[in-house]
Formats: C-alpha cells, sequence, structure tokens
C-alpha cells in the first residue's frame, strides 16, 4: 500500500456521494488486489458485540488508539422496566458489567442505563452530534446504516473487525458498488419512510444490494425528515446492501446544529462548506439504478420471515406457487407455515396479539409523534399489548414534555425505557411461542422477537391503526369521524 | 490464525435459501462474552428437530457446509461464524453470501467458498446419493471435489492470500502505521470527537 496525500476538491471526473467519502478517507490505497485502508471518524459500540474485541486487545497488549473517536452505551440486553433494578438475568449482567469494566479500562465514554444520554447506539450517534455529514461511522452492529442518512459513510461490522478499528482507528475494506434507488413523486397521506424500505426491498429482494452503497435520492427522499431518511437508510441492510445513504442539505445542516458534539463557530462554517461539495456530481455513473415512483406507495407490511416478504396493506397474503423461481417458492412456502398465514387471506384481516413501536427504525421523537396522533382519543383493542419503547432516554424525556406518555398509557399501551427491546430476544421483551406481532421493527426473521414468535413489519402509522383495530390496519381503515390528523405523515 | 490449506470433510447439505444469522445463532446466544463454546447453539432451533440434516447420523462430524443462496444475511453477529467454527465446520460452500457474513468468516479462518448454482446442485444430488460423503476442499486451486465430481469456487484474492498465509489482520495494518499517523495530521479539525478536547 502507498499512501495517498491528495485529496481533491474539484474531481476531475464526476462522482458519487459514496466515492467521494471513500477518497477523503483513505489512508493508503491497496495495491495488486489489496484492500484499501480507510479511516474511521467514529465507532460505536454496546455490550454484545463488544467483550471479546476488549479481550484481544489485552491478550496483544494494544491499547484503544483513538478513545475519543469512541463512544459505548447499552442497550440490546437491558430491561426496559425496573431499570433501577439490578438486571435479573445473569448472562446479561455479566455482559453489562464487562462493557462498563472495559469501557473504564480503556477510557472510553459509556452511557449505562439510567444516564440520560443512555438509548439504543443508532439513536445516540445523531442525538449527540456525533454523526455529521461525510464521516465514516462503524458500529458492531448492521444496522449502522442508518447514520448514512447524514451522507455519511456508515456500515456494520464483525467483533474481529471492532478489534481492529479499536487498535487502528481503521478498516481494510474493498470499494464498494454504488446504486442510485431513485424515489420520485409525492407521498400520499398515511405513507411513510417505513413503507419506501419496505416497498424497495420487496423489489430488489433480501440479497438485491449485496455489495453495493445504495444512495437514496428524488424527490420523495428530499422531502423526508431526518427521521424518515434514517428509517430508510436503517433498513438498507435488510437489502443485504453494505450502506445506505442520503446526500446532506439544508434539512440535515439544521438537524446536525447545535447538537452538543456538533462543530460551532468558524469550524461549523467550514464543516458546512465541505459538506455541500458532497452531493453526487450530475453525470456520475452509478453502477446500477432502481426507480420507484412515490405517488403509487401505499402502506407496507410483510407476510413472510424475511423483510422483502412484503406486500401493500391493501392486498392478500401471497400464494407461494405464485413465485417464479423454486427457491422462492419454497422460501414462501416455509415462511407462510412459520407464520401460520393461508394464501389468499386480506393481510387486513390478520390479527395481532402485541404491537410493538419501537427500535433504531422508528423511536425517534417524529415515530411516536406518528404512533401517537394515530391513537390519540381512541380505544385499544382488546387483548391487544402495546408496547411503547422510546429509542433513548432523551427521546423518552422529550415526548414525556410533549404528553406523548400519557397519551401512551391512557390508551392502555405500555411506556417503557430506552432501549432495543423487542426488536430482538435477548432482554426480557419477547413474544412467547405463536404469538403475532406488528412491529415497527426491522427484521422479522424467525424467532427474532422470542422463539416462535411471528413478526409483521409495519410503519408507527399502520402500527397505531393495529393498536386500535387489532389487525393490520392503516390510519384510513380507522371510523372517519375519528380519523386522527396526521402530523407526523412523514415519519 | 491457522493457516489453510486444503481440507477434506463430510459435506453436508443445508437446503435452505436466505439463512440468516439469527437462524445461525439466536441472539440469547449473543450474551456470552467468551469467543469460543458456541457449538452448542448452531441453528439452535432448527436442531430441536431430529430429521434436521444435522442431526441425521451420516452428516455427524460434518465440516463442509453447501448451503442455498443468500446465507448469512441479517445481524452482523460473528458468532455466527464463531458458531459454525466451533461445531467443527471449515469451510462454507453457497453461491451467495452476505458481505458481513463473508468478511467475519475470512477473520476467523472459515472459507466461505462461492460456487454457481449448477455447482450447488450438483453437491446436493451427490450427497444425497451417498450421504455422508467426503469432499476435498482445496483453497490453492480453489476447487471442491466429490467422488470424481470437480468444480471451481470463487474466493478473493485478498482473503485467500490471508488464509493461506494464515496472517493477522490487526498486525497487517499496524505495519502501516505512518501513514495512519500522516493521515490524522491533515484530518479536519472539524470533526465531532466523543471527549472533550484535551
Ligand atoms: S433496535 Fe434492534 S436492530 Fe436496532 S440496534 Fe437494537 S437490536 Fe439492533
Amino acid at each position: 500500500m502507498t499512501a495517498d496525500t491528495s485529496i481533491p476538491s474539484i474531481p476531475d471526473n464526476p462522482r458519487t456521494l459514496a466515492e467521494k467519502v471513500w477518497a477523503d478517507h483513505l489512508v493508503s490505497k491497496g495495491e495488486g488486489g489489496q484492500p484499501d485502508l480507510i479511516y474511521i471518524d467514529l465507532h460505536i459500540m454496546h455490550e454484545v458485540t463488544s467483550p471479546q474485541a476488549f479481550d484481544g486487545l489485552r491478550a496483544e497488549g494494544r491499547p484503544v488508539r483513538r478513545p475519543d473517536l469512541t463512544i459505548a452505551t447499552e442497550d440490546h440486553n437491558t430491561p426496559t422496566i425496573d431499570i433501577d433494578k439490578p438486571i435479573a438475568d445473569v448472562t446479561s449482567r455479566t455482559q453489562i458489567d464487562t462493557l462498563r469494566r472495559n469501557a473504564e479500562e480503556f477510557g472510553i465514554r459509556l452511557h449505562s442505563l439510567g444516564d440520560a444520554e443512555q438509548g439504543i447506539v443508532h439513536v445516540v450517534g445523531p442525538q449527540l452530534g456525533l454523526t455529521v455529514p461525510g464521516s465514516t461511522v462503524v458500529c458492531g452492529d448492521s444496522h449502522t446504516s442508518t447514520h448514512g442518512a447524514f451522507g455519511s459513510m456508515a456500515f456494520g461490522i464483525g467483533t474481529s473487525e471492532v478489534e481492529h478499528v479499536l487498535a487502528t482507528q481503521t478498516l481494510p475494506l474493498k470499494a464498494f458498488k454504488t446504486m442510485a434507488i431513485s424515489v420520485e413523486g409525492e407521498l400520499r397521506p398515511g405513507v411513510t419512510a417505513k413503507d419506501i424500505i419496505l416497498a424497495v426491498i420487496a423489489k430488489i429482494g433480501t440479497g438485491g444490494g449485496q455489495g453495493y452503497v445504495l444512495e437514496f435520492r428524488g424527490s420523495a427522499i428530499r422531502s423526508l425528515s431526518m427521521e424518515g431518511r434514517m428509517t430508510i437508510c436503517n433498513m438498507s441492510i435488510e437489502a443485504g446492501a453494505r450502506a445506505g445513504m442520503v446526500a446532506p442539505d439544508e434539512t440535515t445542516f439544521a438537524y446536525v446544529k447545535g447538537r452538543a458534539h456538533a462543530p460551532k463557530g468558524e469550524e461549523w462554517d467550514r464543516a458546512v462548506e465541505y459538506w455541500k461539495t458532497l452531493p453526487t456530481d450530475e453525470g456520475a455513473v452509478f453502477d446500477a439504478e432502481v426507480f420507484i415512483d412515490a405517488n403509487d406507495l401505499e402502506p407496507f407490511v410483510t407476510w413472510g420471515t424475511n423483510p422483502g416478504q412484503g406486500v401493500p396493506l391493501s392486498e392478500a397474503v401471497p400464494d407461494p406457487e405464485s413465485f417464479e423461481d423454486e427457491s422462492a417458492r419454497s422460501a414462501a412456502r416455509r415462511a407462510i407455515e412459520y407464520m401460520d398465514l393461508t394464501p389468499g387471506t386480506p393481510m387486513k384481516d390478520v390479527a395481532v396479539d402485541t404491537v410493538f413501536m419501537g427500535s433504531c427504525t422508528n423511536s425517534r421523537i417524529e415515530d411516536l409523534r406518528a404512533f401517537a396522533s394515530v391513537i390519540a382519543g381512541q380505544t385499544k383493542a382488546e387483548g391487544v399489548r402495546v408496547m411503547v419503547v422510546p429509542g433513548s432516554a432523551k427521546v423518552r424525556l422529550q415526548a414525556e414534555a410533549e404528553g406523548i406518555d400519557k397519551i401512551v398509557t391512557d390508551f392502555g399501551g405500555e411506556w417503557r425505557f430506552a432501549g432495543c427491546s423487542m426488536c430482538l430476544g435477548m432482554n426480557p421483551d419477547q413474544l412467547a411461542p405463536g404469538e403475532r406481532s406488528a412491529s415497527t421493527s426491522n427484521r422479522n426473521f424467525e424467532g427474532r422477537q422470542g422463539k416462535g414468535g411471528r413478526t409483521h413489519l409495519v410503519s408507527p402509522l399502520v402500527a397505531g391503526a393495529t393498536a386500535v383495530r387489532g389487525t393490520l390496519s392503516s390510519p384510513s381503515d380507522l371510523e372517519p369521524e375519528n380519523e386522527p390528523a396526521l402530523s407526523g405523515a412523514e415519519a | 490464525m491457522e493457516a489453510f490449506t486444503t481440507h477434506t470433510g463430510i459435506a453436508a447439505p443445508l437446503k435452505r435459501s436466505n439463512v440468516d444469522t439469527d437462524q445461525i445463532i439466536p441472539a440469547v446466544f449473543l450474551k456470552r462474552v467468551t469467543k469460543t463454546g458456541f457449538d452448542d447453539a448452531l441453528f439452535y432451533s432448527w436442531r430441536q428437530d431430529e430429521d434436521f440434516v444435522l442431526n441425521q447420523p451420516a452428516f455427524q462430524g460434518a465440516s463442509v457446509l453447501v448451503a442455498g443462496n443468500d446465507f448469512g444475511t441479517g445481524s452482523s453477529r460473528e458468532h455466527a461464524v464463531w458458531a459454525l467454527r466451533d461445531f467443527g465446520f471449515k469451510v462454507v460452500l453457497s453461491p451467495k453470501f452476505a458481505d458481513i457474513f463473508r468478511g467475519n468468516s475470512g477473520k476467523q479462518g472459515l472459507v466461505a467458498g462461492v460456487i454457481s448454482e449448477e455447482t450447488k446442485e450438483e453437491l446436493w444430488r451427490r450427497i444425497d446419493a451417498n450421504p455422508g460423503a467426503r469432499v476435498t476442499v482445496s483453497l490453492e486451486d480453489r476447487t471442491v471435489t466429490l467422488g470424481d465430481f470437480t468444480a471451481g469456487f470463487e474466493i478473493d484474492d485478498y482473503t485467500r492470500w490471508r488464509l493461506l498465509e494464515g496472517l493477522d489482520d490487526i498486525g497487517l495494518t499496524l505495519r502501516e502505521a505512518d501513514d495512519i499517523e500522516r493521515f490524522e495530521a491533515r484530518r479536519e479539525s472539524w470533526r465531532p470527537r466523543t471527549l472533550p478536547v484535551q
């Protein structure tokens, strides 16, 4: 590898956003089939994928190279009630204690349960102003792609890579291919960022983005809030993509400005000047392109056991035999059996036991507002359990200041402390075998929310309407006289 | 990391596509803080079914997994690779792997070889005809051989080289320490830090 010290400010050739961020983080260029060495601006950690990485450092006597570019939070294992009591599950507690010890030993800032900045890794980074445009962000968690909403290159890594970043603040990486996903048009009321990304994954498949960095573009993306863009980038991993990105614009700058760690004063001006150079140049060529008509989109839900197995809510459970290739047919057969569904059943007739409103896909303030706008003044469907879990302690406090907690509890829902919660069956919040949920999270894999649990992925608006009706529903299915004003149509 | 050149062992067919890492190892097993001892967790739910391929007598001691498309999708958990490794697998062959899984495999000495659809079908057919058959995987030649059938598989040059030499990534990168320092010297001052600047 040889050092590359030139960072061209005016490109000779038109380049994509991803190519620019890559070039500006090149420590050395790989020769003869070797990967490039890429500098990492921000490394976020949590309790699950880090213990073995710290052990590796200790075994080799290596320090953490840049504790000042590293931050940790507790989220996956943590309970969302009784957080002042010791964690009941011994193995969970051991993992949390291990992170606390490691953070102290290696000088890493940690936000523990009960701390005002604690929360899900991908909610905390943007909230603190640590996630900014044009940076490289990694975390031992596949949904690190979330941070790409700011026009950064953000991706999940395995534990060996966590150790590598701790030791060197770099990663050896092969250049990715680029795919433009253009979403043009105007979303109808009730159609959200979540529906866009579920439709994209249903279109290109769970492997469709493999090897690519996706750049989401087009008028429908530009009109989304940062929360909506984060929802979309969050789930780009579910299309198999290495990362998802949205070019930074005024919406991005307004979101970042004034946050605790965002650049200030003159530094802010310099940063913005640079960020404005990042959007893909006119004439830049992507390796692949996909078009989605936003005007046509409807609320989307999944029927199967991977996020690509989805349909518009107005449609029915598909017939496995209707799929073209044999592997899709057999996957659909298995999924429908696991999900205990009958082909041809309208999705709107599917009754759920639980509504889970949370996860790094949809647990920011705007998501909670959207959900609350649907359930406010309504009555919860009988027998349905409704769990609302803010993405961070800060989001929780803000929601409480806005009275959202009250709307949830008046409705009969549970208002919880921040964490990953029912997104994955690792903490006490789980589905029982055979239980069915409408969930605003990102994965409907077999057993993801608890062994034998069945998951339908939905938007916060669909989650709200489903909590009211007890079957998968959109706000437009609610009684006309009660139909809510949609305050968070973009959430 | 141990160097890998050639391996011969029993091949087990996993006739499913889209095997995500939640299936390879459910989240509840990720609470452990060790890096070994995950063999009991591999395909945990599926192994509750006595007909599951890895429970069948013919495939006891299998060390080569021949899987369907899109193997290792979903969560980035490296535990998926540790579980396969601890169970005794040295090689996974599939027409398509998820990126993060493939990267994690290379770091742990597990060969993730990309085979064609036809090779997958032919291997499955031959294993069905002769359960417990042994295959030979040569990383040097990038081939898999079962009886008189030999086919190529793909693995990128860099990963292959590291596996053949048994090289450790961090050690390799630290050879570039001067480049990293030079990069840090020119890195913009506006970039956020997690700790207050001293
Ligand atoms: S909320 Fe779910 S997807 Fe997000 S970091 Fe937590 S476990 Fe992973």
